[in-house]
């Protein structure tokens, strides 16, 4: 067991973790930010995704001293200080993209990514293609696909509306 | 009106799930929380010879190690099946008690062999290698074709020829003469392929046990707490009801797998009781492809005799049904529903359905979206399409030729439905108008001058929802807010979106004044959870009862409270008013005047609520049309899905956003099991194959399309809501319609069959075999 220490939403914590200790099960176990889930064991159904020095990553995927120093951003910390939502999310409820809600964080966290990456614009092509990481179970990805378009303008136009 | 019956309002959950705030199971920790693993069996089917936990006990952390030998010692009891067939009049079969731990034989790989606590998850699955157990291997079978064979491996001693439970539906003398003398007979034999429903969270339980009061308090990821709390406090733990409590907080996807408890559920409350500590086990992927309940696999021979005009004649069906190592959950349902929807909406009256429900050394099978509806509807509209291709006919033609007319309803089947409503020709139309039915030849031309084959299919589906009663409560409090007590439960549905919409339009109230709680046995009195689409019509119906029940009661408190006592009292959009004059209260000021302490005559009590219930002794048939074009690369023969429309009769759409959600879903798990997804044993050891998502390959968003869905409504008379069930019908259509599109655009290549899932290899080998032909 060694130290290590993790910014995550912009704050700093310090835990003693095992070699094997895996980024998720820092979050969800030693910090107590459930919001982050798994959902398998072999890197596939991206319900860890969280950012990672402002990159996607599945957090399922990194050992908690890999990010040791490193900034983490989880679905908990996307919202605004003063509790607005991120466009991303105000569009998943507006587009009906989640059901049960599980894979949910995950779908957002790599959904913001992709929209950031893609400054020149999204179609529904690229849009299911990027997000062939995230495996949702409830909604048939229709619904996930319509937030992340609208998402995309409200986050560039201001407005999800044309 | 932006929140009443009938329009898309955006869901009042999605705030705590957007935001990472949801409860599920796994979220939930307890003061000195402990963790469980559990030892499966590496054999498909063996005799236990010895267990020996002596350096599992000794390993760090560990408190507790429990083996099939300590079930026995304790007199802990199994799991029975939900129902048998003989339960509800049918015929008898052979039923299994499914041991939380097994003691003397194993019977599939993933039985229960140990569970080990210790204080780490980690420190539990460590020491979980290190138990050494003994075994002698058996023989085993698998496939249900092998399961039936003589002298095949056999699983119950007291169950000789490994078959459950024999069903069968119609007249096989009429129907043998049907078949004899028709001028046209097709024949296939399908598989339906295993498949695990796979709901993106895994499952959880937390056990704790209350020392000083006897009390225990079950934590899982059920589709039906009550259910849960009454198998384990009965059959299992063999303790009053009154002392398991049983919670579902927020649970991530169910499909049919949460339905009923596991060992695992059973295994945490027994535990907590011997360590004296909480227990919680979390299932890995890996243990849930092992350890949940699959669905499907069966097999079928089906015949349709027909005429030259394509008049359908009779119909007779020759299947065998896996149940697996044991009976669990309510594994009966899907091969009784595998039969009773073969004849779909045709007019046919003659029919011969049998099916042999078998043990076989795999994972117990339960209901999976559509638990035997997709079974039947696969068969009968792979057969109407042979019929269709034999005849040179149009399906959709060959299809109008047999639909039941509404002038024809309410219209009984061979196999004693009665459905009570519907417009199928005029559904069907309307789909082929909006799939452009009659613009496909120019769309394959298209497709051939870009290197692809292009096939299209259409399917009529109808299916029977809503199973079981149920009990809804509304319960208000002193400054008027309702709160909802469903004995339904939400997992993705839904539902605290829905019934609000339903009470506050009922009852006039703003939507923000109503409440919704469910899935803790403490909190709700009774319910029976949600699956098989039952929650709009049994849940929606009950809370209806509830509502006209809240009603009645305020109305002689309104009467009161406006200076009349006998005064006749209207009730419309919130206000009470005495008829013919405009004296009139709020429904605010009555609630609160029954939370009066002093003023109120006594004969009004303390407090208003009220308790409604329905079942399904009515129960809807929701139906519908799919249309889809799929394009086949004929280089690398990877099929790609390029229109896919939708009309479903649903009854009344209580929230269309939410009806469409379903479908979706349902839509997304039928293509999945045309041409993804397979549950893979190996035929001689058992083993399975397929044991994660690396080999089981699920729907990701660029396996799908974009869906173009409408509703075609026809209310039922079933219910006062006049809904029709939403959950499953994608599941159930799905498959046939992806499987007969892909046939027809290979028929010019010569393919005439090929089994589910369609994978590219598979499309490329039928290709190969047909050309070599």
């Amino acid at each position: 067991m060694s130290e290590v220490t993790i910014t995550v939403n912009d704050v700093a914590y310090t835990r003693k973790v095992e070699g094997r200790t895996l980024l998720v099960e820092f979050l969800r176990e030693g910090i107590g930010l459930t919001g982050t889930h798994v959902g398998c064991d072999t890197s596939q159904c991206g319900a860890c995704t969280v950012r990672l020095d402002g990159h996607a990553v599945k957090s399922c995927s990194v050992l908690a001293h890999q990010a040791d120093g490193h900034n983490v951003v989880t679905i908990e910390g996307i919202s605004s200080r003063d509790g607005n939502l991120h466009p991303m999310q105000e569009m998943f409820k507006e587009h009906h993209g989640l059901q049960c809600g599980f894979c949910t964080p995950g779908m957002i966290m790599s959904a913001i990514d992709l929209v950031e990456k893609h400054p020149e614009g999204l179609d529904g092509y690229v849009v299911r293609e990027g997000l062939e990481g995230n495996i949702c179970r409830c909604t048939g990805y229709q619904g996930i696909v319509q937030a992340v378009l609208a998402a995309w303008k409200k986050m560039y136009l201001g407005s999800e509306t044309d | 009106m932006k929140y009443s019956i009938g329009q898309p309002v955006r869901r009042v959950e999605d705030k705590r799930f957007i935001t990472g705030r949801g409860k599920y199971v796994d979220d939930l920790r307890f003061p000195g929380q402990a963790y469980g693993a559990v030892l499966f069996s590496p054999h498909a089917h063996a005799n236990i010879l010895s267990v020996d936990v002596s350096a599992a006990m000794a390993s760090q952390g560990v408190l507790l190690v429990l083996t099939g030998a300590d079930v026995v010692a304790q007199n802990i009891g199994g799991l029975p099946p939900l129902f048998m067939p003989e339960d509800a009049g049918g015929p008898p079969g052979y039923r299994t008690s499914r041991p939380i731990l097994c003691s003397n034989k194993v019977r599939h790989v993933g039985d229960r062999v140990a569970f080990v606590v210790a204080d780490t998850a980690a420190q539990a699955r460590d020491a979980a290698e290190l138990i050494e157990v003994e075994y002698e291997t058996l023989d085993a079978v698998i496939s249900v074709e092998d399961a039936v064979r003589e002298g095949a491996p056999n699983i119950w001693p007291a169950c000789p020829d490994n078959v459950s439970v024999r069903l069968r539906f119609g007249d096989d003398i009429a129907t043998e003469a049907v078949i004899a003398q028709a001028p046209r007979v097709v024949t296939l034999r399908l598989e339906n392929n295993r498949l695990s429903p796979n709901p993106m969270e895994p499952r959880c339980a937390i056990g704790i046990y209350e020392p000083a009061d006897e009390n225990y308090i079950l934590y899982t990821t059920s589709q039906n707490p009550h259910g849960a709390r009454h198998m384990i406090s009965q059959s299992v733990l063999r303790i009053p009801e009154a002392k398991l409590r049983a919670i579902a907080p927020d649970v991530g996807g169910g499909f049919g797998m949460k339905t009923d408890p596991y060992p695992e559920d059973a295994l945490v409350l027994w535990a907590a009781r011997l360590c004296g500590r909480p227990v919680k086990y979390l299932a890995s992927r890996s243990d849930s492809f092992l350890g949940d309940t699959h669905g499907r696999d069966q097999v079928v021979t089906g015949e349709l005799a027909f005429d030259d005009t394509g008049r359908m004649l009779g119909i007779r069906a020759r299947a065998i049904h896996a149940v697996g190592a044991y009976v669990a959950s309510a594994a009966m349902a899907p091969p009784n529903f595998s039969l009773t929807l073969i004849p779909n909406v045709y007019d046919v009256q003659t029919v011969d359905l049998t099916t042999q429900v078998v043990f076989t050394n795999t994972a117990p099978l339960g209901v999976y979206r559509g638990a035997g509806r997709p079974e039947a509807t696969y068969l009968i509209e792979r057969l109407v399409d042979k019929a269709a291709a034999q005849l040179g006919l149009d399906p959709a033609e060959f299809r109008r030729r047999n639909l039941i007319d509404p002038s024809q309803l309410p219209y009984r089947t061979a196999t004693h439905y009665i459905y009570d409503s519907g417009r199928f020709e005029e559904l069907m139309d309307d789909c082929l108008a909006r799939a452009d039915w009659a613009g496909f030849a120019e769309r394959k031309i298209q497709s051939s001058q870009r290197g692809r084959w292009r096939g299209r299919a259409i399917t009529y589906y109808i299916e029977q929802a809503g199973i079981f009663n149920d009990r809804m409560e509304l319960r208000f409090d002193p400054t008027g807010n309702v709160t909802i007590v469903a004995g339904t439960h939400s997992h993705g549905q839904g539902h605290a979106t829905v019934f609000t919409q339903l009470v506050s339009e009922w009852l006039g109230l703003p939507f923000e004044k109503v409440n919704f709680l469910q899935g803790d046995t403490a909190t709700v009195p009774f319910g029976r959870g949600t699956y098989a689409a039952r929650s709009s019509m049994i849940g929606g119906s009950a809370l209806r009862v509830a509502a006209e029940q809240v009603i009645e009661k305020c109305k002689p408190m309104a009467a009161f409270l406006l200076g009349d006592e006998e005064a006749d009292i209207s009730f419309m959009e919130g206000v009470f008013s005495i008829l013919g004059t405009n004296r009139s209260i709020g429904i605010a000021n009555v609630v609160s005047a029954f939370y009066a302490p002093a003023g109120i005559p006594d004969k009004f009590g303390v407090g208003l609520g009220a308790v409604g219930s329905w079942s399904a002794q009515l129960p809807n048939f929701p139906n519908g049309c799919h249309i889809c074009e799929i394009e086949i690369d004929r280089e690398t023969a990877v099929p790609t899905i390029d229109r896919y429309f939708v009309v479903d009769d649903t009854g009344r759409a209580l929230n269309p956003m939410i009806c469409e959600g379903q479908i979706l879903g349902g839509l997304a798990q039928g293509i999945g099991q045309a041409l993804l997804e397979n549950i893979v044993y190996d035929p001689d050891t058992g083993q399975l194959i397929t044991g994660s998502f690396t080999d089981y390959c699920m729907p990701r968003a660029d396996d799908l399309p974009d869906f173009q869905l409408s509703f075609h409504d026809v209310p039922s008379p079933s219910n006062p809501l006049g809904v029709k069930g939403v959950g499953e019908s994608g599941a159930i259509a799905a498959p046939p319609t992806i499987i007969n599109a892909i046939l027809d655009a290979l028929r010019e290549v010569g393919v005439e069959h090929i089994d589910m899932p369609a994978t590219p290899a598979r499309i490329w080998a039928a290709v190969q075999n047909a050309q070599a032909a």
